[in-house]
């Protein structure tokens, strides 16, 4: 039998016909097509059980409460606490993609040791066990060594039991360097002391004010709680009125009801000048200035002699008419408010400034009453029984601290952090032996990046406690991970700006992700293994158990509604802790001898160095770039515009006269110079800056995560920024720098 | 030769050889249709027989369940176990919290409940269950809708398997992953009872029949968005 070609034609057509007889074609096509919309890459929740559990958001000062939405044991989504005091359910696009950063790629995922060279990012992995050993022995050597005042910790906790038990370390141990990245909040706490005598944080009463001058903030650009800031100027447009003085037009100039442009700088002498109307014309609460307050004649002939409208005008660029005008408009409203530090109030500005504009809301009675600005009293509830101290101890704590807070010649100020770098680099102290870094990344948010990096370099042995593989940590020596927020117990304080004083609870939603450890479980067991007084000084078996026992019966409540606050509190604006029981416009607590005027509210120029540029760069702020700790999410990248980061560029503001001045065009390369740094910018031409400014975004520039955390996005503003100290508080006090720009 | 006579003799082979081909055609025939039957037989045995084998595989459950005996120590049915949330969502498959109260120590003593007990209750791990009514995560599907609203049965989809005293095999198909129950044990999509198919023409069959609103109660929508998101 011979095979032909029709046999075979024959067969197939046979399986064919057969073959359509069959369920097979239906049911692959029916299956392909199923196939097709089922891409096994494709991600598809897990489904279970939906809860809801409430925490604190501690991505930001800002205290908001969270609703964490699970399904079965998995966070799945961040939304607003509904009710809660400070963000009544509103939540802000970094507190939004929290998720983003408990799942991220670019967490550390168990302790690590640096192999090779410092920040060249090769690691090895290693045991708790021997990550706590190995700290203990170096920090125990330094201490046998006689130089306890040698090793330094940079957290960003302020207040609360993690600082607590940082500074409780550090005072056994012989070390008084317990470092803060400073903020607008600390130059108000120096001015609320130098001028009330008080010792808590201040509050602002936004949601019973119905007249505010801003002077720069940025209401809408993260100043104070963010999401709080956000709803009480929605409801500030509705009752009343919100003014803006500011050098550009930001998001919240172009929001408030009336924007004034101003020169950079200048914000003390409008304030003042506003003052000067409102004294000439008798406009003040002449009860509470003639009763609660001393000082007024010196501060009033001071306004009155160098601050009319007619020479602030002149100063500031706005017109003597509108001073004059919202002046008295400033004084006729029912309940008005000023208020100061810009943008987010990342930098802790000038104390004059914001002694003026205190001033400025004693004449109008605003201080510690209704709608006003009021010092709120910092929660008591750390009351842990003094420790016994070595003599090690005491002699360490002897030398004073390398930043130089507290010291005669800046004795209002806790921390100055931003000067711990020329300190280290001019070899004006003693040198770090050993830099504990927890909750901060200082490597990225202090200005003069490459200042700070110098200064690191020549500490020998520096432990980062962050939960991300950011700047510092690439840095560090050692990483050793705390949980994230979602994962961890920590008690929250008042948060910034808030008017009522509050504890919040932050409590682990989920498990750990990864092998990490709380930092103040790290503490606790470190000062085991060192023994002696350091361990006798923390009693406790666990972070739990310490938080637990501090908490005494706010714990269960704060478990249960996460949030404490006392709603009725209202500070009295008739009595002060100051030396004259009274609200001093001349503070008595500062040393005149130096300067006639230092104790005085009054406009200086001194916020910018006098380095070399023909143009003003200042930095500016917004709510979808985050300049702290935490950096930018991909979420909050994703939208941020092209005129702000185009591709891999920082675009920089300039008006148009500047732009044509140096030949640049829109979308035009630039190199921007400071004395400080250069950075290659791309250029937008905006109407909305004044001539001879330049505005630059921050938050921009991270070298540490990854691709999507914004790797190689732009350049870090703190490159080209410096610091100028204030002469009172000795904090940084610019609020910008001289620059050259010149077509790249 | 001349040129006539080499044509006649080229006429006369043609005939010869034609006489032939007619007896071999026929034969050819025969076999070409043997060829063609081959055919439609091997692919109708390929269809009906093989493709069933290649296209579904097989996977263990973590170990077996006897839902008769557990049927016979609850009080309400299928819902002591499989039960609605406090929301209306379905908890389908039992987590480890329902089944710890009573098996946080091995009860009975069979080879399935040790298994239980110590891989899975010791470490609480959650069992991972294969589930065999699992639907492709684009259907919305409410059980609340059709078990409360509705007042349907459990059966009248998932069938007897309360009452089985061992659970069946799971067989999933290797193109799309899903559990065969979907279209069902029929190859040919042939039914017999209401639970033996849950494809779309099975729900649509049901709602039809009952005059079920033709759109969806959340969105609105209708046709495909009653059950389609």
């Amino acid at each position: 039998m011979k095979l032909s070609r029709r046999c075979f034609l024959s067969f197939t057509i046979g399986a064919a016909a057969g073959i359509n007889l069959t369920p097979l074609p239906w049911k692959l096509t029916d299956d392909l097509s199923i196939w097709t919309q089922m891409w096994p890459w494709t991600p598809v929740p897990a489904d279970g059980e939906y809860t809801f559990e409430n925490t604190v958001c501690t991505l930001c000062p800002g205290g908001c409460g969270i609703s964490v939405r699970k399904v079965d044991q998995r966070a799945v989504k961040i939304e607003g606490m509904e009710e809660h005091p400070v963000n009544n359910g509103g939540i802000c696009v970094l507190g939004a993609s929290g998720l983003q950063y408990l799942y991220g790629p670019f967490r550390v995922e168990s302790p690590m040791k640096r192999v090779g060279n410092r920040g060249e990012g090769n690691w090895k992995k290693i045991s708790w066990e021997r990550a706590i050993a190995e700290v203990s022995e170096k920090l125990g050597e330094i201490r046998a060594s006689g130089s306890p005042e040698k090793i330094a910790v940079i957290s960003g906790n302020k207040e609360g039991t993690i600082a607590g038990l940082w500074k409780r370390f550090l005072n056994v141990y012989g070390s008084p360097n317990y470092m803060t990245p400073a903020s607008i909040e600390d130059s108000y706490e120096a001015a609320l002391y130098l001028m009330q005598g008080a010792k808590g944080s201040v509050g602002l009463d936004l949601e019973n004010a119905n007249f505010v001058l801003s002077f720069g903030s940025g209401l809408l650009e993260g100043w104070g709680s963010p999401v709080w800031m956000f709803q009480a100027s929605a409801k500030l447009k509705e009752k009343g009125k919100v003014i803006q003085f500011e050098p550009r037009l930001s998001n919240t100039a172009a929001k408030v009801d009336q924007w004034v442009p101003i020169i950079p700088g200048t914000e003390a002498a409008l304030a003042m000048a506003i003052a000067h109307v409102i004294i000439r014309e008798k406009r003040y609460v002449k009860n509470f200035v003639d009763t609660a307050t001393s000082g007024f004649k010196t501060y009033q002939d001071l306004v009155i002699k160098d601050y009319s409208p007619e020479q602030v005008a002149e100063i500031t660029g706005v017109p003597e008419s509108l001073i004059v005008e919202i002046a008295r408009e400033f004084s006729e409203a029912s309940k008005p408010l000023a208020l100061c530090g810009r943008g987010e109030g990342r930098i802790p500005g000038n104390i004059h400034e914001i002694m003026a504009v205190l001033a400025l809301n004693a004449l109008v009675g605003n201080i510690n009453s209704e709608g006003g600005i009021w010092s709120v009293p910092k929660p008591v509830y750390i009351n842990w029984p003094d420790p016994v101290m070595d003599e090690k101890a005491l002699a360490g704590l002897q030398k004073g601290r390398l930043d130089g807070a507290g010291s005669e010649k800046y004795p209002f100020a806790k921390s100055l952090l931003d000067r711990l770098p020329k300190v280290i680099n001019e070899e004006k102290s003693y040198g770090i032996e050993a830099l504990l870094v927890s909750n901060a990344n200082p490597l990225f948010t202090m200005p003069d990046s490459a200042g700070v990096k110098e200064a690191f370099s020549k500490i020998p042995f520096i432990v980062s406690f962050s939960s991300f593989m950011d700047e510092t940590a690439k840095f560090a020596d050692l990483i050793l991970p705390n949980h994230l927020y979602l994962e961890r117990y920590e008690d929250v304080p008042t948060p910034s700006m808030f008017q009522k004083p509050l504890v919040s609870l932050a409590k682990p939603v989920v498990k750990p992700e990864h092998d990490t450890m709380h930092t103040g479980d790290f503490i606790l067991k470190m000062a085991a293994l060192m023994g002696g007084s350091i361990a006798d000084a923390f009693g406790w078996d666990n972070y739990e158990a310490c938080l637990k026992e501090t908490l005494g019966n706010q714990w269960d409540l704060l478990k249960k509604q996460v949030v404490n606050v006392d709603m009725g509190f209202s500070p009295n604006p008739w009595a002060y802790e100051s030396k004259t029981g009274k609200m001093e416009f001349v503070a008595t607590a500062i040393n005149k001898s130096a300067d006639s005027k230092i104790g005085i509210p009054h406009y200086e120029d001194n916020g910018i160095d006098g380095g070399p540029g023909n143009y003003i760069l200042i930095p500016y702020d917004s709510m979808t770039l985050s300049t702290g700790y935490a950096a930018s999410s991909p979420y909050m990248l994703k939208i941020v515009s092209d005129k702000v980061l185009y591709q891999n560029d920082t675009v920089v503001q300039v008006n148009p006269k500047t732009a044509s001045e140096l030949g640049l065009k829109e979308g035009s390369y630039a190199v921007l110079a400071t004395a400080v740094g250069e950075a290659r910018v791309k250029v937008t031409i905006f109407d909305g800056i004044m001539p001879n400014v330049i505005g630059m975004p921050s938050g921009l520039g991270h070298t540490a995560y990854d691709d999507y955390m914004g790797n190689g996005k732009g350049v870090n503003i703190n490159q080209v920024l410096g610091t100028v100290e204030d002469p009172v508080t000795g904090l940084n006090a610019a609020w910008g720098i001289r620059a050259n720009l010149t077509k790249a | 030769m001349s040129a006539s006579e080499e044509k006649a003799k080229e006429v006369s082979a043609e005939a010869a050889g034609h006489g032939a081909d007619t007896s071999k055609e026929q034969n050819t025939t025969g076999i070409v249709f043997i060829f063609f039957v081959v055919g439609l037989a091997a692919s109708l045995l390929a269809g009906w027989i093989l493709f069933p084998k290649v296209l579904y595989s097989q996977k263990q459950q973590p170990f077996d369940f006897n839902h008769q005996s557990h049927m016979a120590m609850v009080d309400n049915g299928c819902q002591s176990c499989h039960f609605f949330r406090e929301d209306g969502t379905f908890s389908g498959a039992p987590k480890l919290a329902q089944c710890i109260d009573c098996h946080e120590y091995v009860q009975g003593g069979s080879e399935d409940e040790t298994i239980f007990v110590e891989q899975y209750v010791a470490n609480y791990h959650e069992v991972p269950w294969l589930i065999y009514a699992k639907q492709p995560p684009c259907v919305f599907f409410s059980h609340a809708a059709h078990v409360k609203g509705a007042g349907m049965d459990c059966r009248t989809c998932h069938g007897d398997i309360g009452e089985s005293t061992s659970l069946p095999v799971y067989e999933y198909n290797v193109i799309t992953n899903y559990s065969r129950n979907i279209w069902g044990k029929n190859i040919a999509g042939f039914k017999k009872n209401t639970w033996d198919r849950m494809k779309m023409d099975d729900c649509s069959e049901c709602h039809q029949k009952n005059d079920v609103k033709q759109y969806s109660v959340q969105t609105e929508k209708g046709a495909c968005f009653v059950c389609h998101n």
